[in-house]
């Protein structure tokens, strides 16, 4: 945990003074409390918002701050209340819709393709949807099929929608801010196994801008693109990489959708290598779409294209028993072979790293 | 009376045990999967499975541990599915949430709140066809908690059960919570087998979770479904969650809800009730068989193999 945030801090502009080092979740609470100050039109809804639990802690005290007004749970009902989001932001307000899982985002898909996506453009901009949508991907301990999905690229799909998955509480507090103020609706995507890593966080307000990648590690042998929860995977996988005089550069886009596509083919054009990791599927996902416009890019310049792989979830449904989970995901090790056999040919001796210590799957004793 | 309460008292403690095992145990990993409980609902399985056949079917959600056993799910493959192991009933892929035996008539469970009601309703429509062809009417019930009749396809799936007059008993288990949300603050007003009624269905209201009179209104629910081939009946059965909503533990001193209400439904446990019924030797018997059922299942479930490496591509597709 601390490896990555020592690689977030240093990646951090100088000037950003008074920094504390909170957590993930506390990062996001922040953010919340600070807009809803700043602009009474924030409202922040969805299942269990208002418990004690607070979304991981995300959401806590804010009921006691801003009253059940601007802050309350809903009836099971996501489709309904994505539309009644929806509604509200035309007006004017700016909805923050939470729900404890992606996987129950797809009961919100309808509201979202066909009319938040759309409205501004289909009305010829007499409307606005400034909508916030927060989501969070799931993980371990029994999660399975219906709890652990990552659909990322779905959102992506869809013109009229922004989508963000920062990875640490740096940018999960800045981006958060720029979602709220952003005249659109912006899919937030978190990670439960996010919450609880640390990091150096401004007090103050700021805005991680949408459409901006993060050089977490620069690195001259291979770039990394890694995404939500695979960035720590990708910052171990560096760890095991340096140990072997391999020097990979680290990117996160943080903004999948716009995605800055000019940090990333600026890093391949100096390293030539290009490893993307995705927390999702790879078919029709982030990394078949990084790795297209990558290409696209390059043939246009008349660049000899990189070398090029793709690493992600296993093409099935995830499966609750831990050995096979294991396997689901890609891990620090895995990434670093695939990166090492990339640097060194495929000629190269086999390689085997050292086994990681993974604090956030390992400590994370579940249920939810 | 005489072979009904030693019938349902064992089912129900079968199912309250095996659960109470499972949050003792759930400390030492072995079970990694988030465990929905139904402690202190476990009437309202019982009362609904055991006037059903074998063939017909049971649909319920993610708190699916009651049901399954009330069913007549295998009680080895559960457990050795709760350990991720591969002679689980899913080869350890499902988990506690998603528990499935259909030799058994336990149709798999879903941990999307709302998504099993309409495709109980499918069975149902399935069901209505194979009868014109077989002349045997089977049934489905589809449970579900008071949070799973919020969500829209609820009531689209009522409308249509009740358009197509689909051979299926609805049971709402409302345990007045949604996770830690009172019902008060998720429904306009509690009515819910009034809103049923409009749509034309008969329905039923248990509030005290009586066991005998559960399976009495599911019998012969059931019977009249099956003699006519038309349905649904929807019944609605209050009760009350003695755990958290995921986990093994008593989260009473979180605050969110009525310590008194938790005391009148402790007094009025069914358990305890049928228990009082029998005599001691009896009692003891069952008891007895319980615990090793139980036992037998655990050492099946440890004994049980983990699944091997390539299990994890069998069935992405039918073949
Ligand atoms: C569509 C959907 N939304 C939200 C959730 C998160 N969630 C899981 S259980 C639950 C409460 C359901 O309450 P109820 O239907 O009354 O069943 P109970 O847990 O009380 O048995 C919620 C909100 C979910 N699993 N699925």
């Amino acid at each position: 945990m601390s490896m990555h945030t020592n690689s977030v801090a240093t990646s951090l502009q100088k000037d950003q003074q008074d920094l504390h080092l909170i957590r993930y979740f506390e990062a996001l609470r922040e953010a919340f409390d600070q807009e809803m100050t700043r602009d009474p039109n924030v409202f922040l809804f969805g299942l269990d918002v208002d418990d004690h639990k607070g979304i991981q802690g995300s959401t806590l005290g804010l009921v006691e701050k801003f009253g059940r007004d601007r802050v309350f749970g809903t009836p099971l009902s996501e489709d309904a209340m994505t539309g009644v989001a929806i509604g509200a932001a035309m007006a004017g307000y700016r909805p923050i819709h939470t729900h404890i899982r992606m996987d129950f985002m797809l009961l919100c898909m309808n509201q979202l393709v066909n009319m938040a996506a759309k409205a501004h453009y289909m009305y010829n901009g007499q409307v606005q949807v400034p909508l916030v949508v927060r989501t969070m991907i799931g993980r371990s301990w029994g999660q399975g099929g219906q709890h652990s999905q990552a659909l990322h690229s779905l959102f992506m799909h869809i013109p009229g929608l922004k989508v963000v998955a920062p990875s640490n509480a740096h940018d999960a507090k800045g981006c958060m801010i720029a979602a709220i103020r952003d005249n659109n609706p912006v899919i937030f995507i978190e990670h439960r196994l996010l919450y609880s890593t640390e990091g150096f966080v401004p007090k103050n307000s700021y805005e991680v801008p949408l459409g901006k990648a993060r050089i977490l590690v620069p690195g001259s042998d291979v770039t990394i693109v890694a995404i939500s929860h695979m960035v720590m995977e990708a910052l171990r996988a560096r760890k095991h990489l340096d140990s072997i005089g391999i020097s990979a550069e680290i990117i996160d886009p943080i903004s999948l959708w716009p995605l800055d596509m000019d940090t990333i083919v600026a890093s391949v054009q100096k390293t030539k290598k290009l490893l993307i990791v995705d927390n999702a599927w790879l078919t029709c996902g982030a990394s078949s779409e990084i790795l297209s416009r990558t290409i696209e890019m390059f043939q246009e310049e008349d660049h000899v294209l990189p070398a090029i792989a793709r690493m992600g979830f296993a093409p099935t449904t995830c499966p609750t028993t831990r050995p096979l989970e294991n396997l689901f995901y890609p891990n620090g090790r895995t990434i670093a072979v695939k990166a090492y056999e990339m640097v060194k040919g495929k000629s190269a001796k086999a390689w085997e790293p050292p086994v990681d210590a993974r604090a956030e799957i390992d400590e994370f004793k579940g249920p939810f | 009376m005489d072979k009904l309460a030693p019938q349902l008292y064992k089912k129900m403690l079968l199912i309250r045990k095996l659960e109470l095992r499972l949050a003792e145990i759930y400390h030492t990993d072995a079970v990694k999967s988030p465990v929905h409980l139904s402690v202190g609902q476990e009437s309202i399985a019982v009362g609904i499975c055991d006037p059903l056949n074998k063939d017909d079917l049971v649909s319920n959600t993610y708190r699916c541990h009651a049901t399954y056993i009330a069913k007549g799910g295998d009680l080895r493959e559960m457990m050795a599915e709760l350990y991720g192991k591969s002679q689980g009933c899913a080869g350890g892929k499902a988990g506690s949430m998603h528990l499935v035996d259909m030799k058994n008539g336990v149709v798999g469970a879903s941990a999307v709140v709302g998504t099993t009601i309409p495709i109980a309703a499918g069975l149902a429509l399935a069901m209505k066809f194979d009868a014109k062809k077989t002349g045997k009417q089977r049934i489905v019930v589809s449970v579900f908690g008071d949070g799973g009749t919020e969500e829209g396809c609820f009531y689209e799936t009522i409308n249509f059960a009740a358009l197509r007059k689909l051979p299926m008993i609805f049971v709402c288990e409302n345990n007045r919570l949604a996770i830690h949300t009172p019902i008060e603050r998720r429904w306009a007003t509690e009515k819910l087998c009034e809103r049923i009624q409009t749509y034309g269905i008969e329905t039923h209201k248990i509030d005290d979770a009586d066991v005998f009179k559960i399976r009495e209104t599911i019998s012969s629910a059931a019977e009249k479904i099956r003699n006519t081939g038309e349905g649904p009946i929807f019944i609605e059965c209050a009760t009350y969650r003695w755990l958290e909503h995921v986990g093994p533990f008593d989260d009473h001193k979180d605050n969110y809800r009525d310590l008194e209400e938790y005391a009148r439904w402790k007094k009025n446990d069914q358990i305890d009730r049928l228990a009082g019924m029998l005599d001691e030797n009896t009692r003891n018997q069952i008891q007895q068989e319980v615990t090793d059922m139980i036992k037998d299942a655990e050492i099946f479930a440890e004994n049980s193999p983990y699944p091997a490496a390539e299990e994890l591509y069998t069935h992405v597709y039918a073949h």
